[in-house]
């Protein structure tokens, strides 16, 4: 502004003007709000699909590219297969390397969309000219994917609430450690691409319900198919879908666009379902899918209904009518159902479906199900470490949804509700409700700022978000109003700005530590801090299975814990019996009763099963805790259900477990417990304490003098944590 | 296995007897024979002093090993010196072939030496031989427990099956230590230390035959690679990447019974003596970038010791390797380009040790004249490996060759001829791509590819379109005229340092006239605005601020006019800024609600 008195008084200073002024020539060449909106929005999603994959590189950095954990192994393993030998052979590969001697039918016992990805990935490079090994493509499967799921929740985002809490959403769920436990690079599994999928196939869903459009609906069944190609979970998105679309019906939305969306959904979503083998016909027959076929019944009956009462003017006569068609068809639904069940031809729940609704269910039905640390039910500390302020954000997010109904945010709120309700009864399902505690604590933060913003602006229409459309005299009557109500507005919304900053970057930096910390570890791989401060490196487990893979006859059979299976098939490349595919109980059973046998009936039991080498896994001498011994019980327990010659109290003393002198004397015989500790009572471990003290437990053993009658020491790995013992031919009879 | 070994020996015994009398020019006057067991390559060094005593000139030396020794052997290498003592003439390495007589026995393999020059009548030659054979120690017994040491079985003749008579001759075998488990014992038989002397023995006939065993402990590593594969890809951006896939074996003796780790922790030089911990790899000085791992992927254990002359790489196997054990691993190492590549005339060639049986050297795309040449004979082929971004492969040569022992690891050249533009096309080729990613990006969002052209939304969305480019253009006009305010604005604070008024008038004149123009053209704008259903909603809007900015207008350009009447009338005072003041007010007013109004038409 230029101020009056200077107008006024005729001065004579050097002459600046010939240099053009500043202001034309900025106000020129400076973008539009909306070019510049674009370009804003543009680098930021960039930079968050770029974040979204660097920060889950830190097991690279820190380890090496490498397959991590238990079933990424199989995947990988079958992935090397779908390459070498093509899709064909893929399909009907018949794998008698796992669970001899039954084997197992890999091609229609698997969701083979993750392979399948990773070899197109792979496939594309290579006629890119891009000559990348698998276990690359692999291992930045799961980073990538996470990248792209940015980008399919700043759509969703926009789709529910606006381009601000899209693009919130996007930053959130990039670095969320609820998605990064399941996602890091190396972490080559199912869930690493179907929560992409998932997402998708709600984005699309959600937009097909707010367009009616059939190409979006179409697109989502297409999503779904991908879903289902890639993991079991898909059972979720059949089951919420129509409980979505039954309470719309219910609140009175139902709608032409909804009926669109919802049958094209369905039924494409399901024919293409189909076409994977390992769901095949499951999908019209099984229980789980049940739900998903009543409401689309239900659907085409509220279409009917629409049609009488568009033909029917009378109101009355509808009620009436209203009442007999729901009725009815309620009825027949249910007998259908009753009857289906009855003849068998609907096959009833299975037990993780059953253990899902009552966590209490595994754990008195199925060990081998509860017996899996990943299906024990959440601890709210678990919470607080993978959702963090999420979990604050979250409730904010639902009342904003509340204040703003539509067909979508009624979606997202069922989605968080439903998912957060499995999410605490299974640790593993965090992972499903982490996209929809994402998206409703972005529209939080991004409502909140939006109105804290607009306050210190204090320009015209605060207001606007929360009243929609008022005319500009309105707006600046009430700006004045505003003001002179309340003084401190403004600065008490810069400090609530602040506030929500502070809390973000606290969001971001627990974030990255917890990742860095606690998800990035390979768990085949231990590292730990050694007396000096220098990192030591346990690297047991590939010592094992590489000495497995070198120096045993090619055609040797391995019994291990279940754990195992997978990577000593695909790192030691030699058969096992039984492997993470927990799909034959009784066979997963007999290991367990051979493990907690005395040895010479655990002979008889390896000997039926062509057994050539035993492996387990002892954490005595490193303080290693996720040991065999340690998960012994289950092993008994597991053993126990299908024979009921084990009884666990065998192995407790008055209801304790232990391994010391006060160990139940069956404990102290049994093959597991003789493996493990076979010539351990001669080892020092720790300096001070006596020999066969067992740093995992912090005790001193209680079997000092094993003697191997029916097997001998193979091999035992640099810090004893995989010891694999040879099963000696029957001594000669004459 | 050893039985048919002696039977061997028997076979050539008998043969060797018959066949004496035959080859007798040649007459050897001093043999010397030093057998080195110290390692599991087995090097045997002769020294002889040959003499013609007969009369024609002779141009070739037959050297003869019996069949199960030239089988294994890796190396054989003459060097002949003339003169004697210190008048010695330099050494000339000899070319050796395989020269068998007719009637020689099929178990005795003749290796001929040619001369440099014929030995006339009379005339000697010192002959200096070296021959390294794999695989002849035999371990006995041939299974070991983890703590049993290893034991090595040697078999020879205590005199040298030369095809001549030999006047005298000694043998010295070195062991790897003092212990031996038992020997041969023959006349003049010494063992003093950790080698066994036999001989001298005198005026020996050819062919003369007499066997000695050695039987010893080593536990020296009997690593023998099983498949050794060497990757040398030169970039000519600067790198030689080297990759060595081994595949090796514990070649002693078998390991039986338990292996026991806690024996092999606690005393690991007496359980486990005979186990190979580690390797140690000779690197090239200046490697880089080195790394070590396996199918599975990286081990953990090695070490790297470096200095100017050379980069050691301690290798450690994930396990302690027993005898049969095997394992497998990788090696990778990076050098600077300029340490083995060469430029010489119009061709490039690189130089570097053979090290393996078999080096593939891949040679950027689009080599050419490509030829080897190694000092030793080897077979060679040529094949093409595709790598990132090749389109025609690139040029391999494979040079493989059997038996290799650590005497081969000499240098050995490729040449070939490599044009500097090609280095451009894999760049090239990267920015190509990329641009046409980016212009078909931009093709998609300038098509249209609206199936049914007639449909009610497509139209909808057409007009939208047009309504929103009207907005466009209005809002520029509408920017215009705020440019034109400013300049309206800035002539009056010109006009307060220079008083210069007449320009200030010009300018007044010149924007009055460019404002008319422009509401002229807003007028059919707003025409089209009011005239299509879609802009309904935005209608109100768009009028106001045509309304407000006409408005704003007048506003200014009356205030110019008061500030310029008043500085011509040099008419200054409290009454003209009092009401300068009052428009201005409104000024800034109508200036905040403009720009609002601009604002929510943009977001539109």
């Amino acid at each position: 502004m230029v101020s009056k008195s200077d107008t006024m008084k005729p001065t004579h200073q050097p002459d600046l003007s010939s240099k053009p002024p500043l202001p034309f020539s900025f106000k020129s060449f400076k973008l539009k709000t909306k070019q510049q909106e674009l370009l804003i929005r543009v680098s930021i999603l960039c930079l968050v699909y770029i974040l979204a994959f660097i920060t889950r590189l830190f097991s690279v950095l820190r380890y090496e590219s490498m397959i991590h954990e238990f079933d990424p192994y199989f995947n990988y393993r079958t992935t090397l297969y779908l390459t070498e030998k093509g899709f064909y052979e893929f399909w009907n590969w018949f794998d008698s390397e796992s669970w001899y001697p039954l084997g197992r039918i890999i091609g229609g016992t698997l969701y083979p969309g993750l392979m399948v990805t990773a070899a197109l990935i792979y496939w594309i490079l290579l006629f890119l000219r891009f000559t990348v090994h698998i276990r690359e493509v692999c291992v930045l499967t799961a980073p990538f994917f996470a990248s792209n799921t940015t980008i399919v929740a700043y759509l969703f985002g926009k789709e529910v609430w606006d381009t601000g809490a899209g693009l919130v959403a996007a930053a959130l769920i990039a670095i969320c450690p609820g998605y990064i436990s399941r996602s890091v690079a190396g972490s080559y599994d199912n869930e690493g691409v179907a929560i992409f999928a998932l997402l998708l196939t709600f984005y699309l869903f959600v937009k097909a319900v707010n367009t009616g459009s059939l190409a979006w609906a179409l697109g989502s069944a297409f999503g779904y198919f991908y879903m289902v190609s890639a993991w079991g979970g898909y059972v979720f998105i059949i089951n919420l879908i129509p409980l979505y679309v039954l309470v719309l019906l219910v609140v009175g939305r139902y709608s032409m666009r909804l009926y669109v969306a919802y049958n094209c959904m369905y039924i494409v979503g399901m024919l293409l379902a189909m076409q994977i083998r390992f769901v095949g016909f499951q999908h019209v027959q099984s229980g789980e899918h049940m739900a998903a076929m009543g409401v689309f019944f239900l659907i085409q009956v509220f279409y009917f209904l629409a049609w009488v009462k568009h033909l029917l003017n009378d109101t009355k006569l509808f009620q009436a009518l209203l009442r007999i068609g729901v009725t009815s068809a309620v009825g027949v639904g249910a007998i259908a159902l009753g009857l289906g069940t009855a003849s068998g031809y609907i096959s009833p729940w299975t037990g993780r479906f059953y253990s899902l609704l009552d966590p209490t269910y595994a754990k008195d039905h199925i060990p081998i199900i509860a017996s899996v640390s990943e299906h024990q039910p959440t601890a709210w500390s678990s919470f607080m470490f993978d959702f963090h302020i999420l979990l604050f954000l979250f409730p904010a997010g639902l009342y904003f949804c509340f204040k703003r109904l539509s067909d979508a945010t009624i979606f997202i709120v069922m989605y968080g509700l439903t998912s957060m309700y499995f999410a605490g009864v299974m640790v593993r399902l965090i992972l499903v409700a982490t996209p929809a505690v994402c998206l409703i604590s972005a529209i939080a933060v991004s409502a909140t700022i939006k109105n804290l913003t607009q306050i210190i602006r204090g320009k015209t229409g605060q207001t606007v978000s929360a009243k929609g459309t008022s005319t500009a005299k309105g707006s600046s009557k009430q700006q004045a109003s505003v003001d002179q109500s309340i003084p401190f507005l403004k600065n008490g919304a810069t400090i609530l700005l602040f506030g929500a900053f502070y809390l973000l970057s606290r969001y971001a930096i627990h974030c990255t530590w917890v990742t860095s910390e606690a998800y990035s570890s390979p768990s085949i791989v231990l590292a730990a801090r050694g007396a000096h401060g220098q990192r030591v490196i346990f690297d047991d487990y590939r010592e094992a299975y590489f000495w497995l893979r070198q120096n045993t006859p090619s055609d040797a059979k391995i019994m291990s814990w279940w754990d195992y299976g997978y990577q000593i098939t695909a790192m030691g490349n030699r058969t096992v019996i039984v492997d993470n595919n927990t799909w034959n109980n009784t066979h997963i059973a007999t290991v367990g009763r051979a493990m907690s046998s005395y040895e010479d009936e655990a002979y008889e039991i390896m000997r039926s099963l062509d057994v050539d080498y035993v492996l387990v896994v002892f954490g005595g001498v490193t303080g290693y805790s996720s040991d065999d011994i340690n998960k012994f019980l289950w092993m008994v327990r597991i053993g126990g259900g299908v024979f009921p010659v084990i009884k666990e109290p065998d192995y407790l003393v008055n209801g304790e477990y232990r391994v010391d002198k006060g160990a139940a004397p069956k404990m102290l015989n049994c093959l597991m417990y003789k493996l493990c500790y076979y010539r351990f009572g001669e080892l020092t471990t720790e300096y001070g304490k006596p020999p066969g003290y067992d740093r995992a437990r912090g005790v001193e053993i209680g079997n000092k003098d094993v003697k191997l009658e029916y097997l001998e020491e193979a091999f035992t790995t640099s810090n004893w944590i995989v010891r694999i013992y040879k099963v000696k031919p029957p001594t000669n009879r004459w | 296995m050893m039985s048919r070994f002696r039977l061997d020996l028997l076979v050539l015994l008998v043969f060797a007897l018959h066949f004496a009398p035959s080859l007798s020019d040649l007459v050897i006057s001093k043999l010397d024979r030093r057998i080195d067991l110290t390692s599991q390559i087995v090097r045997v060094t002769l020294t002889l002093k040959v003499e013609n005593t007969g009369t024609d000139p002779v141009s070739e030396v037959s050297l003869t090993f019996p069949e199960h020794q030239a089988n294994n052997l890796a190396l054989l290498v003459a060097v002949s010196t003339e003169g004697k003592g210190k008048s010695r003439g330099a050494a000339t390495n000899l070319p050796i072939k395989i020269k068998q007589p007719n009637d020689s026995p099929a178990s005795l393999i003749w290796y001929a030496a040619s001369l440099p020059k014929e030995l006339g009548k009379g005339e000697s030659l010192n002959l200096d031989v070296l021959a390294v054979f794999t695989h002849v120690l035999r371990p006995f017994p041939e299974k070991i427990t983890q703590a049993e040491s290893q034991l090595f079985l040697f078999q020879d003749s205590a005199h040298f099956a030369s095809p001549y008579d030999v006047k005298i001759q000694s043998l010295t075998v070195k062991l790897p230590s003092e212990n031996v488990e038992s020997y041969t014992k023959l006349e003049k038989t010494k063992f003093s230390g950790s080698e066994i002397k036999y001989g001298p023995y005198e005026n020996l006939p050819a062919f003369s035959y007499s066997p000695v065993i050695v039987h010893f402990p080593s536990n020296k590593p009997f690593v023998v690679a099983k498949e050794l594969v060497r990757e040398i890809e030169i970039s000519h951006w600067g790198n030689v990447q080297v990759t060595e896939h081994y595949n090796i074996i514990h070649g002693g003796a078998q390991s039986t019974g338990e292996f026991s780790r806690l024996d092999f922790q606690a005393r690991p030089h007496v359980r486990g003596a005979s186990a190979v911990r580690n390797l140690i790899a000779m690197l090239p000085p200046r490697a880089h970038s080195i790394y070590y791992r396996d199918a599975i992927g990286n081990i953990s254990t090695s070490n790297i010791y470096g200095d100017s002359s050379k980069t050691l790489l301690e290798i450690e196997p994930r396990y302690p390797m027993f005898g049969g054990w095997k394992t497998s691993f990788t090696i990778g190492y990076g050098l600077p380009l300029q340490d083995c590549l060469f430029q010489l005339g119009g061709t490039r060639f690189l130089n570097i040790t053979f090290g393996s049986p078999m080096n593939d050297v891949v040679l950027p795309e689009g080599s050419r004249d490509i030829s080897v040449s190694v000092p030793f004979p080897v077979k060679q082929s040529q094949v093409t490996t595709f790598s990132h971004l090749d389109i025609a492969g690139r040029p391999t040569v494979v040079v493989e060759k059997v038996n290799v022992v650590p005497e081969h690891n000499q240098y050995f050249q490729v040449h070939y001829k490599f044009s500097n533009l090609s280095l451009l096309t894999e760049p090239l080729m990267l920015i190509f791509g990329f641009f046409s990613v980016f212009v078909a990006c931009i093709i998609y969002m300038h098509a249209d590819f609206t199936i049914s052209k007639s449909s009610a939304s497509y139209l909808a969305k057409l007009q939208w379109d047009e309504v929103q480019g009207t907005i466009q253009q209005l809002q520029d006009i509408i920017n215009r005229c705020l440019l034109i305010h400013d300049k309206l604005e800035a002539s009056l604070r010109e006009l307060s340092r220079t008083g210069d008024v007449q320009a200030c008038k010009a300018v007044r004149k010149s924007a009055d006239n460019l404002l008319k123009d422009l509401s002229k053209e807003l007028k059919p704008l707003l025409a089209i605005l009011q005239s299509s259903p879609q802009a309904a909603h935005v209608l109100p809007k768009v009028e106001e601020l045509v309304v407000k900015e006409r408005d704003l207008q007048e506003k200014i350009m009356l205030k110019h006019t008061m500030v310029v009447d008043s500085y011509e009338k040099k008419s200054g005072g409290r009454d003209l800024e009092n009401r300068v003041a009052s428009i201005q007010q409104k000024i800034s007013a109508l200036k905040q609600e403009v720009d609002d109004l601009v604002e929510f038409i943009e977001d539109i």
